[in-house]
């Protein structure tokens, strides 16, 4: 019967485990905030900076959900996400208008890269924008990789395809990988083709890539992050103190100069430009 | 090459110096499939016994029914699992979503018709006439049900290994329901996706090898007390 006895010993050490797992973590319901997140403010290291300081000032637990923007949008537009930090603004204008959402607020910007080989096959380095690489791209048939999962970077690049009036869908040059970031460029390293990303995502990778920066500067090319509170009168579930004790710390004088300091360290340049309080309009002059 | 020495590097550093949020996630990990193991083994092991020894029409389909479920896909019971846990989904009064305990649930959710379907299996490859004989010889139904166990508990074991080798693996449904959250919900699988998309592919790699070792001794001490009595 010495297996019997085995057995009721790992049992007994199961149950023990599995009331450990149920006892961990913070409980109290109305303490807990459901933030829905691009993957960049994760990947970059960003949150990890600026969340235990919430935590501790405000006594909230946030539960960081780090997928795509347009997945983000769409937690928020079910009522699923107390407060998003997201930078597709022509889908937020959208959630907004359709009267989901609270506030929101412009919090910081940083840049989007076209980066590609180095050997450049299709001569973008010479084009003075970010449409007009494009265009050289297609006219070359070079490899582009494309995010393809509505994140904020494929939206904002199907709009640079859209100015530069080219329709990529379905030529064989133009491949989506429907990958986060930093796979697609690991992809687009591997394949030796071009693809759009954020400054921030691409400057932590750099160092495993082999990849260049082609094409930035161009104000088409900014970057915009909001943070936008979800309407607790759409979803009477939504935790509307805890999203706006949340807006309110990401705006406050004390974390955009974190926001702004966040990476010098690290990459020597700060990955991101705090705004909190600017027009959009006035961005990248 | 020098990545995966790298690799292998960071996880004796990361393990060697208690590097607390490593213990944490790997703590997490095993806490957390080891209850939906245990969850599946309570409900897996019932539900395979009864359909062991019932004898119905349409049995063929139910047992066909779980044992397609024993190759679930992890991404598609996640799905399932948060739309059922949303706050506005069915099951949203629990506010369970983005917990450990959703965690649990899902991977209960794969690892049950796992358990259940070796359950029926091991039981009804014992000899038909076993029942018979521990009837005939006056014990209770209940005791024989004990000593079906009892005879049947080395593929029984295995049923045990299955379905826990399947939920520490899996990270389509947990990173799901769980959210990969920092400190609270961050289990191995999901914390190598997120340090890979990261590019911090070192300590991605260290992170699966913790993974392996720790599915190792588990698996080692299942196995040792399977084979420790195995009929000679």
């Amino acid at each position: 019967m010495k297996t019997t006895r085995y057995l009721i010993a790992a049992a007994a050490l199961l149950c023990a485990l599995a009331t450990g797992a149920a006892a961990a973590g913070p409980e109290a319901q109305q303490k807990n905030i459901i933030l829905a997140t691009t993957t960049s403010t994760q990947d970059s290291g960003l949150l990890d900076a600026l969340l235990p300081v919430f935590e501790k000032q405000s006594g909230y637990f946030v539960k960081t959900i780090a997928v795509g923007s347009g997945q983000a949008i769409a937690m928020g537009a079910k009522g699923e996400a107390d407060v998003l930090l997201v930078h597709s603004p022509a889908d937020e204008k959208k959630f907004i208008d359709e009267g989901n959402g609270g506030r929101r607020l412009l919090i910081m910007h940083n840049d989007f890269i076209i980066v590609g080989p180095a050997t450049d096959p299709a001569g973008i380095k010479a084009a003075k924008s970010a449409p007009e690489a494009f265009k050289k791209i297609a006219g070359k048939k070079a490899l582009f990789l494309s995010r393809g999962d509505k994140s904020g970077t494929h939206s904002k690049e199907k709009k640079i395809w859209e100015t530069a009036a080219i329709d990529p869908e379905n030529q064989p040059w133009y491949q989506q990988t429907g990958l986060g970031m930093g796979q697609t460029l690991s992809v687009a390293a591997e394949k030796k083709g071009y693809t759009l990303a954020d400054r921030g995502t691409y400057l932590s990778l750099k160092k495993n890539l082999g990849l260049d920066v082609l094409c930035q500067g161009d104000k088409s090319l900014l970057n915009i992050y909001h943070v936008i509170e979800v309407s607790p009168q759409k979803w009477p579930k939504v935790n509307a103190a805890g999203a706006k004790a949340f807006t309110d710390f990401m705006v406050s004088a004390s974390t955009q100069k974190l926001i702004g300091a966040f990476g010098v360290e690290k990459f020597g340049a700060a990955l991101f430009t705090p705004d909190a309080g600017k027009s959009v309009e006035s961005l990248g002059k | 090459m020098d990545l995966i020495l790298e690799g292998l590097w960071q996880a004796i550093v990361l393990l060697c110096t208690l590097d607390p949020e490593t213990w944490r996630i790997t703590l997490l990990s095993l806490q957390v499939s080891g209850a939906a193991t245990l969850v599946s083994l309570f409900i897996g092991m019932s539900a395979g016994i009864c359909l062991a020894l019932a004898d119905f029409r349409g049995k063929n389909l139910v047992v066909s029914i779980i044992n397609t479920g024993m190759g679930l896909p992890p991404v598609v019971v996640g799905l399932f699992v948060t739309i059922f846990l949303w706050r506005n989904g069915p099951l949203g009064f629990l506010g369970m979503l983005y917990t450990p305990g959703a965690i649990i649930l899902a991977q209960a959710v794969i690892a049950t018709p796992i358990v259940a379907g070796i359950t029926v299996a091991a039981i009804q490859n014992l000899p038909r006439n076993l029942r018979l004989q521990i009837l005939a010889l006056g014990a209770t139904r209940f005791q024989m049900v004990l000593l079906l166990i009892r005879e049947a508990r080395l593929p029984l074991l295995a049923a045990v290994m299955a379905g826990f080798g399947g939920v520490i693996s899996e990270v389509g449904a947990s990173i799901m329901v769980g959210g990969n959250i920092k400190g609270y919900t961050r289990v191995l699988t999901t914390a190598t996706v997120m340090e890979t998309s990261k590019g911090n592919f070192d300590i991605a790699i260290a992170l699966g090898i913790i993974l392996l070792i720790l599915t190792f001794a588990v698996n080692y001490i299942l196995t040792h007390i399977q084979q420790h009595d195995r009929p000679r």
